[in-house]
């Protein structure tokens, strides 16, 4: 099993009252941006995840998002190439690059090759639909959302395999002359892991094409049942999925006492946390999601990563005013209850690590993404966390997923695992620990 | 919704295949009627009234629900060329029509193609040509709720508006609205709601025209009239007064009196 470390880098110099009166991180002015404190965070987060390698994390996790403070990356595949120089070991992986909203997948495609070119091969590659409020930033129709994902996926593959120059006439892509002359490192191309919060439509894709498919801090029991459709779609495949075809990322902050990491812990809750990421209106643009989905989120009424819920869609039928204090009152009992169901990992090692061997229990993922604290919180604290990861908590979860049988798809490449017809699939998740503690 | 049809039926029709759902009542001559970008909100008052004296076609545009989604339609210019197939296919050119904002840019785009097809055009608060001045309220990134309360000046004092949306909504009517917002959105994202060579392709037209605006409209502002006014000069202004984007519910005695006024004469 892999284990990576990730943080969305946030602004942290931006007082909560801003974002709280804003309703949601998404739109909050950029006349609050600070250009000599950017420029430091933008050279911490560098160092962040060199120190993320030297001390022992098998993965180094990026992401982007736009006309947002929540996330300081904007064009990951910047910060990407830098790592890719300055890291020597880790694999650097991106959750992921929002195709429909960037546009331009023959651009993605050279970027990308580069990337991997100069981490001689280093590079997990992943794609994304953006969140909702980036169809409104970059101008990036939402009916056509999946069809532009899917295709520009497609065009990249087929850029990075087939020999040019070759024209392409697509439905939403055109180029006349593809032949790029950055090609990826590895071969045929570098693998590719693909993030997500709900849609089956992902899944079913993943699965598709033996992409392993990575949960962003969805609750377990539906992360449960979305990994058994994702076996089952594979057995259609004519494979068996296995942890080689599943990856976590969760929200995990641990400091040296129980106290000290509960109090600081809190800054995933900072500007109302993931659930604020953006105001309902700017979550669901029409056509951003399926019917499936959207009947499918219906059900879910809690948020989930990026604050995507059936709350939110049940949202867009009300007016609604934005009420900071409401905000704040209902932060504290969520926190509470976060941690209870497993969505926030926060505590002292010794408890974070019996959580988090109960997440790979139950998930049986081929790797675990550290998703590591928002809000204001100090270097120095945010260090002791990743430090503390590494040494106390890291070796015992290694030793429990060797336990388990905990592959990963770099040890073994998904769909490998062939699957006669006829014969009946493994289960890929195991709901037992849950059922112990009374959770569904 | 209001969906005591009185004078109305819902017919399935069939265009070489494709399939398009129409609401057809009155008596009379015919008048084509393009809904807006919310959709078909049912047979009203002002529908009642006018199909005393006229035939209403009203198709339900393909994509918002009834009629299936025509995936090679990608823009209003597309649209416009499916709906003038169709029109003449029932050999009910030239038609006098009433086009409501999204609809208005059907009807434009369509009359621009062919001169001939309309007989008589009306344009309530038309899309489709960028504004002299303002802007159209992006109406995406805004809840259905809000999008819904920003279409009239007055929602509690019209009547017709709350019989037409309010109290809570059903997860049937969300989707319904879905359904279009998801439908106007890709085939209006970009540019937006607009197409910049429709008033270059305009000019010329000589089909008598009303642009219908209301003073109190946040959707569609006065530039979209004055746009329209500058691409046809021969067209004529109804202005009603405290009224937004729906005055044919917001003053629909108003409303059928301007355009009854300029139908029959």
């Amino acid at each position: 099993m892999k284990i990576g470390y990730f943080t969305e880098r946030p602004v942290r110099w931006l007082p909560e009252e801003v974002i709280l009166k804003n309703g949601g991180h998404f739109a909050v002015s950029n006349k609050y941006f600070d250009r000599e404190k950017a420029a430091d965070e933008y050279n911490y987060w560098i160092d962040e995840n060199c120190l993320a390698e030297e001390l022992g994390f098998d993965i180094i996790g990026l992401n982007e998002h736009h006309g947002n403070p929540f996330c300081m990356g904007s064009v990951m595949n910047v910060e990407a190439a830098i790592l890719a120089r300055l890291t020597k070991r880790a694999r650097i992986l991106l959750i992921g690059n929002p195709l429909p909203v960037i546009k331009h997948p023959l651009r993605m495609a050279e970027e990308l090759a580069e990337i991997d070119l100069i981490s001689r091969g280093r590079l997990i590659t992943g794609w994304v639909r953006g969140a909702g409020s980036e169809q409104f930033f970059n101008n990036a129709n939402p009916a056509y959302n999946r069809e532009m994902f899917e295709e520009a996926h497609d065009f990249i593959v087929q850029a990075w395999t087939r020999p040019g120059p070759w024209r392409y006439e697509g439905k939403h892509f055109h180029f006349r002359h593809v032949n790029p002359w950055a090609l990826p490192y590895q071969q045929p191309h570098p693998p590719m892991w693909i993030p997500g919060v709900i849609s089956p439509e992902t899944v079913r894709w993943c699965a598709q094409h033996a992409y392993p498919y990575f949960g962003l801090g969805t609750s377990l029991g539906p992360t449960c049942d979305l990994w058994e459709y994702y076996a089952d779609e594979a057995q259609k495949h004519g494979y068996q999925a296995g942890p080689e075809n599943f990856g976590y990322v969760i929200p995990t902050f641990i400091a040296e006492t129980e106290e000290r990491a509960q109090e600081l812990g809190k800054g995933f809750l900072f500007g109302g946390g993931q659930n604020s990421f953006a105001r309902t209106e700017h979550t669901l643009p029409p056509g951003y999601n399926s019917r499936e989905a959207t009947r499918r989120l219906a059900k879910q009424p809690q948020g989930s990563w990026l604050g995507v819920s059936g709350d939110k869609m049940r949202g867009q039928m009300e007016e609604r005013t934005i009420d900071p204090e409401e905000v704040h009152r209902k932060l504290e009992p969520g926190y509470k209850r976060s941690q209870e169901q497993f969505q926030l990992i926060i505590g002292n090692p010794k408890n974070v690590t019996a959580k988090l061997k109960t997440i790979l229990s139950v998930l049986r993922p081929g790797a675990l993404i550290i998703f590591s604290v928002q809000g204001q919180v100090g270097n120095e604290d945010r260090q002791t966390s990743m430090r503390l990861m590494t040494q106390e908590v890291m070796p015992v979860l290694k030793e429990h997923a060797n336990q388990i049988g905990l592959v990963d798809a770099l040890e073994r490449p998904p769909g490998q695992s062939k699957l006669q017809s006829g014969v009946k699939r493994v289960q890929v998740s195991d709901r037992s620990p849950l059922k112990e503690m009374g959770m569904s | 919704m209001v969906s005591d049809m009185i004078n109305a039926t819902e017919q399935s029709l069939n265009f070489d295949g494709t399939q398009l759902v129409m609401v057809k009542g009155g008596t009379g001559k015919p008048l084509l009627i393009f809904h807006d970008e919310l959709g078909y909100p049912g047979w009203m008052t002002w529908n009642e009234s006018l199909a005393h004296e006229r035939t209403l076609h009203i198709p339900l545009q393909p994509g918002y629900g009834k009629t299936p989604k025509l995936d090679w339609v990608r823009t209003y210019r597309d649209l416009a060329g499916f709906y003038s197939q169709v029109v003449r296919e029932m050999k009910l050119d030239p038609i006098d029509v009433i086009g409501f904002s999204a609809g208005g840019f059907i009807a434009a785009e369509m009359a621009a193609a062919d001169p001939h097809i309309f007989s008589k055009i009306v344009l309530v608060a038309p899309m489709g040509i960028k504004p002299a001045e303002g802007e159209i309220m992006d109406i995406f990134p805004i809840t259905i709720r809000t999008h819904l309360r920003a279409t009239v000046t007055d929602p509690a004092g019209t009547p017709e508006f709350l019989k037409l949306y309010g109290g809570e909504m059903t997860p049937e009517q969300f989707e319904a609205f879905e359904d279009a917002r998801s439908e106007s959105a890709r085939i209006g994202w970009e540019p937006y709601m607009h197409n910049p060579s429709l008033p270059h392709l305009l000019h010329g037209l000589k089909t008598p025209t009303l642009l219908v605006w209301g003073t109190g409209d946040h959707i569609v502002p006065r530039g979209c009239i004055d746009a329209y006014k500058k691409a046809i000069p021969s067209a004529q202004i109804a202005t009603i007064e405290k009224v937004g984007h729906r005055p044919e519910i917001e003053n629909s005695a108003e409303f059928e009196r301007v355009v009854s006024r300029f139908l029959a004469a």
